[in-house]
C-alpha cells in the first residue's frame, strides 16, 4: 500500500499548527508513492479539521472519545495502535513536538516498529522511505533507511513548510478502540504555568539569552522581545544560565537542552558554545546580538548587532512591534 | 526497592563531531562520557534508593566493550552492579529496546530509569520503547520521581506546566534534569567501583531495520554580516528582517 498516514495533534478543540507541516510532508511523501494522505484525529470530539483537506490530506478520519479529550499516553497510544490494526500504510508521520515524542515511540514499540524520530527530510528512495535526522544536535546529519512497513518518523516542527494542496479532505468518523481500565498511569494535577506560549522546541520565533545578560532580573527585555513578536514567539537559553540556575532547563537550546528550527531565532548575549551552536544551527534565520565582535555567534548569525544588548533590546522591540502593526 | 538505570557512551558534548569518508565519526581525540541525561537517571535512581533504605542500583549499558568504562564511572558513582550488553548499537532504538527488555525480564526490577534521550543519536525513544516491549507503564520526561506505596510519582515538564503523575511499578520512567545534579564519585567510591560485578553478555539486539545510508557534516551557513553597531542599527535589522528575509 502506498497511502501515508499524518497523525493529528489538537489543542483546545483544532489541530495545532505542526498538522499542517505533517499533513504537508505526508502530502509530498504519497505524491512520491503515488499513495493517498489520511489524517487521523484523536480526541474528545469536534475538531475542526478544515485545514488538513487545504493541505493536502484526502480523508480525515475522526477517532473520538470521552476518555481522549485531553493527551492520554496510553489512551492515544491505544487509539492510534487501533486504527492502525488492520490498515495498510506506507508511512505514519507524527509531529516531534513534546506530545508527539512521547506518543511517537509507545505507538512504535506497540506495534514492534521502528521509529526514526525528529527528521528534517523525506523521501523515497526505490519504493522505501529515507529519512535525513540530524545527529549529535546537528553536528552531523544522517540518511536513514527505514526497512518497514509502515515506516513510522516524527517530523521536526518549522522545518516542513506548509504548502497547499487542497484535496476533499472528508471527514470520516471511525471508532475509538480505547480501554481506560487498562491505563496505569494516573494525573494527579497540574502545577503553575499557563502553558499559552510553545515550548521552545516547537515555536516558529526564539527569543534566547545568555549570559551577556549579566543578571536574571534583565529578562523582562527579552520578554518584551518575545511579546513584540508574537504569540507564537518563545524565549530560550543557553546553557550557561540554566546551569546558573537564572533560567528554567525547560527553555535550554543545544545538544543537552532542545534543538530546535525555528524560522527565526535571536541569540542575545550568548557567545556561541559549540553544543549551543549544534542546537540552533538550522534555524531559518538567525539574529545575534553581542558585545564581542569575535564571539563565535556571528559565525553562524545572518544579521549581526554588535553592541549593548541593554541598548539594543528596547528599541528592537519598538521597531518590531511598529513593523508588524504597519 | 531494585532499580535498572540505562546509560549509554557517547561523545562528551563538548567535542566536535569529525565525519570520516567512510561514514563514521572520527573518535580520535573524543571524550566519551555517560550521556548527561542518562547521568540524572542514576542520581535519580541513587536518591530513590537512598529514600527506601535498602535495594540495589544495577548500571545497564548496550553497546561495544568501551562501555564498560562508563559503567565503572556509573559504579563509582553508587550504583551497586553493572551490566554491559555487548553489541553493536546502531540507528534503530527498537533493537536496542529488545536488549533491554529482555534483560529487563530475567531482572524484574521495580524501576527501570531512563535519560530522556541520548545526546548522540537524538531519537529519545528507547525507555518508552522498551516499556511496551516489556508491558510496563511509562512516564516519559520527568524532573524527579519518588516512590511512595508502591507507585512512583513523577512530576513531568509538559508545555511550560508541570504535570504530577503516579504509576504503580513496575514501571519505566525517562529522567530529565530537573534538580537531579549529579554526584562527584569520591575516591572511596572509584576504589569500590573496581570491585563491584560488572557482567558482560551478548546483547539480544536482533536485526536493525533503521540503517544509516550515509552521515555527513552540516553545511556551512551562508556568510552573514554585521548590520552595524548599537541601537542604532536597529532600523536596518529591521529592515532586513522584513524585506530580505521576509520573516516579520
Amino acid at each position: 500500500m502506498s497511502n501515508v498516514l499524518a497523525v493529528i495533534e489538537v489543542k483546545d478543540g483544532a489541530p495545532r499548527r505542526v498538522a499542517n507541516e505533517v499533513v504537508t510532508a505526508a502530502r509530498a511523501l504519497a505524491d512520491g508513492l503515488g499513495g493517498e494522505v489520511h489524517a487521523l484525529i484523536v480526541s474528545g470530539g469536534g475538531a475542526s479539521p478544515d485545514a488538513l483537506g487545504a493541505h493536502g490530506a484526502d480523508v480525515v478520519y475522526e477517532c473520538a472519545d470521552d476518555s481522549l479529550a485531553e493527551y492520554q499516553a496510553e489512551g492515544y497510544t491505544q487509539a492510534v495502535a487501533g486504527f492502525l490494526d488492520g490498515r495498510d500504510y506506507a508511512a505514519v508521520l507524527f509531529g516531534a513536538t513534546s506530545q508527539g515524542k512521547d506518543l511517537a515511540p509507545r505507538v512504535a514499540g506497540r506495534l514492534r516498529l521502528p521509529l526514526a524520530s525528529d527528521v528534517t527530510g523525506l523521501e523515497v528512495a526505490d519504493g522505501d522511505v529515507v529519512a535525513t535526522r540530524p545527529v549529535y544536535a546537528g553536528k552531523a546529519i544522517a540518511r536513514v533507511h527505514i526497512d518497514a512497513s509502515p515506516a513510522l518518523v516524527s517530523v521536526r516542527p518549522n522545518v516542513f513548510t506548509p504548502v497547499e494542496a487542497r484535496r476533499p479532505g472528508a471527514v470520516e468518523t471511525v471508532e475509538a478502540r480505547v480501554d481506560p481500565s487498562a491505563w496505569k498511569v494516573r494525573r494527579r494535577e497540574v502545577l503553575g504555568g499557563s502553558g499559552d506560549r510553545p515550548d521552545v522546541g516547537e515555536a516558529p520565533i526564539v527569543v534566547s539569552g545568555g549570559r551577556g545578560m549579566q543578571d536574571p532580573a534583565n529578562w523582562g527585555m527579552l520578554e518584551e522581545l518575545r511579546d513584540a513578536l508574537g504569540p507564537s514567539a518563545s524565549l530560550g537559553a543557553s546553557r550557561a544560565v540554566v546551569d546558573a540556575g537564572w533560567r528554567p532547563h525547560a527553555e535550554q537550546v543545544g545538544q543537552t537542552g532542545k534543538t530546535v528550527s525555528p524560522q527565526l531565532y535571536f541569540a542575545v548575549g550568548i557567545s556561541g558554545a559549540i553544543q549551543h551552536l549544534a542546537g540552533m544551527r538550522t534555524a531559518g534565520t538567525i539574529v545575534a546580538i553581542n558585545k564581542d565582535p569575535d564571539a563565535p555567534i556571528f559565525k553562524v548569525a545572518d544579521y549581526g548587532v554588535v553592541g549593548d544588548a541593554f541598548e539594543v533590546l528596547p528599541r528592537l522591540a519598538e521597531e518590531i512591534r511598529r513593523a508588524r502593526a504597519g | 526497592m531494585n532499580i535498572v538505570v540505562c546509560i549509554k557512551r557517547v561523545p562528551d558534548t563538548a567535542a566536535r563531531i569529525r565525519v570520516t569518508p567512510g561514514g563514521g565519526i572520527d573518535a580520535s581525540g573524543v571524550k566519551y562520557v555517560i550521556s548527561p541525561y542518562d547521568e540524572f537517571a542514576l542520581e535519580a535512581a541513587l536518591r530513590v534508593k537512598e529514600a527506601a533504605g535498602s535495594g540495589t542500583v544495577t548500571a545497564l549499558s548496550v553497546g561495544d566493550a568501551a562501555s564498560a568504562e562508563q559503567l565503572r564511572a556509573a559504579l563509582a558513582m553508587g550504583a551497586d552492579d553493572a551490566v554491559l550488553l555487548q553489541g553493536e548499537v546502531g540507528m534503530d532504538g527498537l533493537a536496542t529496546a529488545r536488549a533491554i527488555a529482555d534483560e529487563i525480564g530475567e531482572r524484574r526490577p521495580d524501576l527501570v530509569l531512563f535519560g530522556m534521550k541520548a545526546v548522540d543519536g537524538d531519537q529519545q525513544q528507547v525507555g518508552l520503547m522498551t516499556a511496551e516491549l516489556a508491558g510496563l507503564p511509562a512516564v516519559s520526561v520527568a524532573a524527579s520521581v519518588e516512590v511512595e506505596d508502591g507507585k512512583a510519582v513523577c512530576h513531568r515538564e509538559a508545555e511550560g506546566s508541570i504535570e504530577v503523575l503516579e504509576v504503580p511499578l513496575p514501571a519505566v520512567v525517562t529522567i530529565t534534569k530537573g534538580e537531579h545534579e549529579p554526584r562527584y564519585p569520591s575516591l572511596k567510591g572509584i576504589m569500590a567501583a573496581k570491585r563491584k560485578p560488572l557482567a558482560e553478555k551478548a546483547a539480544a539486539l536482533g536485526d536493525g531495520r533503521i540503517t544509516v545510508r550515509d552521515l555527513s557534516e552540516p553545511a556551512a551557513r551562508p556568510e552573514g554580516r554585521i548590520v552595524g553597531e548599537g541601537a542604532a542599527a536597529v532600523p536596518e535589522l529591521v529592515r532586513l528582517l522584513r524585506e530580505e528575509a521576509k520573516v516579520l
